[in-house]
């Protein structure tokens, strides 16, 4: 009986344990092991289907060219030809912000991670593609729908990148 | 001009909304001339993808006339009569390069939504939700197409509005299906779901080779057309055992592929179904995922089980250990449909692919609400209710 009493307690003790990381992980990046869905190199990347030599870091597409001496760019052979892997980072390296802050888009590589994606439909496509304005009736003010407009307006820039 | 509407859960509308703009080099303005109400809609209207605004414009299923063309465009002149593919693909990146059309990296002007969701994002999809673009859907005279050179593909002619219509996705979803689950010459073919896409998804795995094709579901009107139109066997899984009767019907070893054209909605006779029903309205699982549990376990050894029908997030008591132990091979898609309309197209022309008997209710747009509910409520033998915005 103790000792299933001391099992049972060490088994509450451990799942207690397990319980307190993840909610500490969750609010505090500090606190979440390397590799919590972000990278320590704080490189952001697209594949673009082109290949490495077309994709010219001296001519970026102007949603990457405006950051200027801010980023960095690398270009990268992808494996299994499929295309030339664009990578940037912000110089100064700021924190990488939260899982929520990312997915909502206002992390501080929010901006750049948008950046990257336009640039790759322009490499690409020639344009970015536009969906607003879109035809669409009343708008009805619920707090489900201001959250989905809120989010909707973030969501380009957001993403687990 | 007016369109059919998202106003909230279980609640369509019809109303005033600004017509569509040219916004990029590629896009085309479509006059629209029918557009069909599609299983996947009620998912949207049910709140079990909450990413709909009150307002939204419905509709992802349609054919038209082109009305005015981007300066990008080069397949198309104002008058061609076109039907298009519900997902919006570029054409140009690594994905639509393999035919991948539903997965293209620039269809979707919100990738995050969908990133959070599954890690990465999708392709975007008219009148499906802000997670797949926010696009403005087909419920109305006019549509803006983007990448028309792409998802517009010219009707033949002969081949009517209302057999073209269907062209646009529950073909290429069911051809999808089939296609990519690798039916074999002399397969047994199971699919769950005598919708327009399960009846697709039987008529391509017949013309691919399968030996026998059998449809499952409850509805003797569904189950008819398929005997009549498709020509494959049918079940009731009201009347009958389902995985039961498919391993008399071979010799014991069960399909060599199943095809579930159901999704996240999928009704079941059995305790099962009130268990995952009360799951889903709970939030704790967002889809009940019935038919894909009954396709695993009927599915022979080393067979191949395909999720057609639409899921959201995640699932309970999925069989994992029989995926596992039986060796299946488990597959899913959106429509990659760019690369099945032509033979579609072609295949309609030479009336090898009928699908008029699916448009059972043709109406105006005017009729919306009603048209959702007889298709919800399955009334009056509604197959798919199809709106002609001209009536």
């Amino acid at each position: 009986m103790t000792s299933s009493l001391g099992s049972a307690a060490s088994l509450a003790a451990r799942a207690g344990g397990i319980v307190v990381r993840q909610v500490r992980s969750a609010i505090d990046p500090s606190a979440r092991p390397a590799g919590g869905g972000r990278t320590a190199s704080g490189w952001l990347a697209v594949t673009v289907n082109r290949e490495p030599a077309d994709v010219d870091t001296a001519q970026l597409p102007a949603p990457l060219a405006e950051f200027g001496d801010r980023i960095e760019v690398q270009v990268r052979p992808a494996p299994g030809g499929k295309g030339a892997e664009l990578a940037a980072r912000l110089r100064d390296r700021p924190s990488k912000g939260t899982v929520l802050s990312r997915l909502n888009g206002s992390d501080p590589q929010a901006d750049l991670r948008s950046a990257l994606r336009r640039a790759k439909q322009l490499i690409e496509v020639g344009e970015v593609l536009a969906v607003d304005p879109a035809p669409h009736g009343k708008r009805t003010a619920t707090p489900g729908g201001a959250l989905l407009e809120a989010w909707t307006k973030k969501a380009p820039k957001a993403g687990v990148r | 001009m007016k369109a059919i509407t998202w106003r909230g859960v279980n609640e369509v509308g019809v109303e005033d909304v600004a017509e569509p703009k040219i916004l990029n080099d590629h896009d085309i303005i479509l006059q629209v001339g029918l557009s069909v109400t599609c299983g996947s809609d009620l998912h949207l209207l049910g709140g079990y993808i909450p990413a709909m605004r009150a307002g939204d414009v419905l509709g992802h299923e349609f054919m038209g006339t082109v009305a005015e063309v981007g300066r990008g465009v080069t397949k198309h002149r104002v008058g061609d009569r076109v039907v298009v593919v519900s997902f919006i693909g570029c054409g140009q990146c690594w994905y639509c390069q393999q035919g991948l059309w539903s997965l293209c990296d620039n269809g979707n002007p919100n990738p995050g939504m969908t990133e959070a969701l599954w890690g990465q994002s999708i392709g975007g999809c008219f009148g499906y939700s802000h997670a797949l673009g926010g696009y403005a859907g087909s419920h109305a005279p006019y549509i803006r197409v983007p990448h028309a050179d792409n998802g517009a593909f010219t009707i033949p002619d002969g081949v009517s509005d209302e057999r073209a219509l269907f062209a646009s996705d529950a073909a290429p979803t069911g051809w999808t299906g089939a296609d990519q689950a690798g039916v074999q010459a002399g397969d047994v073919v199971a699919v769950w779901g005598a919708g327009g896409v399960g009846q697709m998804a039987a008529r391509k795995a017949m013309l691919m080779g399968a030996e026998r094709v059998v449809v499952i579901d409850r509805f003797d009107n569904r189950l008819a057309q398929v005997r009549t139109h498709i020509g494959a066997e049918t079940l009731d899984y009201e009347e009958v055992d389902v995985p039961a009767e498919l391993r008399e019907m071979t010799g014991g070893r069960g399909p060599d592929v199943c095809i579930e054209a159901v999704g996240m909605e999928a009704h079941h006779p059995g305790p099962q179904y009130l268990y995952d029903q009360v799951k889903q309205q709970m939030r704790l699982q967002t889809d009940r995922p019935t038919a894909v549990r009954e396709a695993i376990y009927a599915c022979r050894k080393g067979g191949t089980v395909f999720t057609l029908g639409v899921f959201a997030g995640v699932v309970d008591k999925f069989p994992l250990g029989a995926v596992m132990n039986k060796a299946l091979t488990l597959r899913g898609a959106q429509q990659h449909g760019h690369r099945y309309v032509p033979e579609i197209l072609d295949l309609m022309s030479r009336d090898e692919v009928r699908t008029e008997h699916l448009a059972t209710h043709v109406m105006s747009l005017d009729d919306g609400p009603k048209g959702y509910r007889m298709f919800k409520e399955k009334e009056d033998g509604c197959v798919r209710a199809v709106f002609r915005p001209g009536a």
